[in-house]
């Protein structure tokens, strides 16, 4: 089966005061329809660019697309002219954005705002867009979907925000949907709810996920491949199953054993937690012909600070940015 | 153990209007009757969802938010009924650290500023023992003592919550409220604030109230947790307790819905969804408040409010069918 979007060694630049920084750097990546792909990192590292760049939404005159392909259903999008663009976004790629609270328009309704996207990519009458809105507020669980469509953002609890944010970016049935964060501003009960009703969606529109975040509880729970992003680079990328089985990256490993998990065999001792000191690095760094972990890695050789490190392999699909991966 | 704070039928509300300015006046209990207490040196942790309260319980303990009725007991003293002089001395021995490292510091002070102004406003201190303590306490959290005067802005996330921490420590407290103190931090830099805090429970032997909705970095810091749903303490035991064998129903939702990387654990547990938002805090239902979520309600739950009671061991519930 040809993959549903193929990137090809996509490199993303920003012009930022201090010069221009690759803040994507060689990605590549392959996902089939009805899969979810997961990016994790930390605040910094590049993954909210990459959904931006997907989406064709890259900052104007400050970020570009300086090399590589995305190949969206056979499409490069690289390539696709702006009026193009808008015809695909909302309609066969659309996106959930972190904060519920910000991301809808205070001033008009949600049943509106939902009406709205369906209008600019389907030919349909107003009541008719209406209704569908309606029906799409009660495919998220929207108790009283039809009295509630009329209600303002500020009258939906935060959940309910987000599942109106989710049945706008479900109205055109899209092939690729992506979540950036979605559920970061919300309660683990609610996260719990979004979740469920993401994955029961999946099922039933075969739609392909990219799941943002930086929670690996989370990543665990409802992608089947994943890719660590550190500085604009992948540290490590496979099935998620294999990479918590068994990180080959420092930073992998760094970033599952630091977070305190509920564990089921839990004991009175407490073990200090995993630290990965320092930060990620500023703009300026990215880019550098060098291990850009290097300087919080504890496994840290010479090596690491001549070169970017290799590829290697493991296993059937599991690849790892690291000099030093094979004695992880 | 003796107890250090001991919390008593702890009453918050707010007066809300409802229906514009000259609607009704009605009252918006978010700490309903909440009694708790804390061992020396020990953590408790409050945990609950946005709106049950617990912030706002919190900030009663520590006198920065009025209480309605109750009694607050430190060390023996009840401190909600002190004022002047007396505050003052108290206040020492109660600390925050508050949840968001970027608004919670003046952008206009320098770092050491910052960490001194409890000493000032609190204690008669000389000026060259202050300014020995606080650069002690920039070695203690793990701060350069160069760095003492720089601004905030020059500060990354994780040391801004450092300078909060020493803040907080400056007058050498017995209490420290950490309200939310990782949340607004990234994953790697929250595993350091963590350890930074248990070294410094270890080395100084603080007390901590731990408020957090984050329940796996709740199992690594507390000795014991109360849980809280719509200003109510719904459950109340020691960490092994509550996460080994929770009681009430809502605290298994909680744990349940928490994402987890542990296999076995996800494969052993099945995910209990409460459907719903809560109800409305200015009109609560009749009876017991979880009531309308509850996969296990009754009849008796719509009409009679359960009571926390001991249900051996100390573990408290407030369900009628725990």
């Amino acid at each position: 089966m040809e993959p549903l979007l193929t990137v090809e060694n996509l490199r993303i630049e920003l012009t930022t005061r201090d010069g221009v920084a690759p803040v994507i750097d060689d990605l590549s990546l392959s996902l089939n329809a009805g899969e979810t792909l997961s990016f994790v990192g930390e605040s910094g590292c590049g993954k909210s660019m990459t959904a931006l760049a997907l989406m064709g939404l890259l900052p104007e005159k400050v970020g570009r697309v300086a090399s590589g392909k995305i190949l969206f259903d056979g499409e490069d999008l690289t390539q696709a002219t702006p009026r193009r663009l808008r015809e695909i976004r909302g309609n066969e790629i659309s996106m959930i954005f972190q904060e519920p609270m910000t991301s809808l328009n205070p001033v008009f309704s949600v049943g509106e705002q939902i009406a709205e996207a369906i209008r600019a990519h389907q030919n349909l009458s107003r009541t008719a867009a209406w209704d569908k809105a309606v029906e799409l507020l009660d495919a998220v669980r929207i108790p009283n979907p039809k009295g509630r469509a009329v209600d303002y953002p500020f009258q939906m609890s935060g959940g309910q925000r987000q599942r109106a944010m989710i049945a706008m970016a479900l109205a055109c049935e899209p092939k690729l949907l992506i979540a950036d964060e979605p559920t970061t501003a919300l309660d683990v009960t609610v996260q719990a709810q979004i979740f469920d009703l993401l994955t029961d969606l999946q099922k039933q529109s075969g739609a392909a996920i990219i799941l943002i975040t930086h929670d690996m509880g989370a990543v665990a729970e409802m992608a089947r491949d994943v890719i660590v992003m550190y500085a604009g680079r992948k540290a490590e990328y496979g099935p998620v199953d294999a990479i918590i089985e068994h990180p080959r990256h420092p930073y992998t490993q760094g970033l599952i054993s630091c977070v305190p998990h509920i564990v089921s065999d839990m004991s009175e001792e407490r073990p200090d937690l995993v630290e990965v000191p320092g930060i990620v690095p500023s703009l300026k760094d990215f880019g550098r012909d060098q291990c850009l972990f290097a300087s919080r890695c504890a496994h840290r050789t010479d090596e690491c600070l001549a070169g970017r490190p290799p590829e290697k392999h493991f296993g059937a699909s599991q690849i790892a940015d690291c000099w030093h991966a094979e004695a992880l | 153990m003796t107890d250090l704070l001991n919390v008593q039928n702890l009453t918050v509300r707010f007066e809300v209007k409802r229906g514009g300015a000259f609607g009704k006046k009605a009252h918006l209990y978010a700490v309903d009757d909440v009694s708790f207490t804390v061992k020396a040196g020990e953590t408790l942790a409050i945990v609950g969802e946005s709106g049950s309260g617990k912030t706002t319980a919190a900030l009663a303990v520590a006198q920065l938010q009025g209480a309605y009725a109750g009694k607050v007991e430190l060390d023996g003293q009840d401190i909600l009924k002190v004022e002047g002089e007396d505050l003052r001395q108290v206040r020492q021995k109660v600390q925050f650290i508050f949840q968001d490292p970027y608004s919670s510091l003046n952008p206009r002070k320098r770092a050491e500023a910052i960490v001194r102004e409890p000493l000032d406003s609190l204690s008669g201190k000389p000026a060259a023992e202050k300014d020995e303590i606080v650069a002690g306490l920039f070695e203690a959290v793990g701060l350069r003592r160069e760095q003492m005067r720089l601004f905030p802005h020059q500060f990354s996330g994780g040391q801004r919550q450092r300078i909060g921490i020493a803040r907080a420590l400056a007058t050498q407290p017995e209490l420290i409220i950490c309200d939310e103190p990782v949340s607004a931090l990234d994953v790697a830099v929250q595993a350091q604030i963590l350890n930074l805090l248990r070294k410094l429970q270890k080395d100084f032997g603080l007390t901590y109230l731990f408020i957090s909705h984050d329940l796996g970095v709740v199992q690594h810091m507390s000795d014991s947790i109360a849980v809280m749903y719509m200003g109510r303490v719904v459950e109340h035991a020691s960490r092994m307790d509550l996460f080994g064998n929770p009681r009430h129903p809502y605290t298994q939702a909680l744990l349940s819905a928490v994402p987890t990387v542990d296999r076995a654990k996800r494969a052993a547990q099945k995910r209990i969804l409460i459907p719903g938002d809560p109800p409305d805090p200015v009109n609560l239902p009749k009876g017991c408040r979880f009531a309308n979520r509850c996969p296990q309600a009754q009849d008796k739950c719509r009409q009679d409010e359960p009571a926390l009671v001991d249900g051996g061991q100390g573990h408290r519930v407030a369900c009628h069918f725990s």
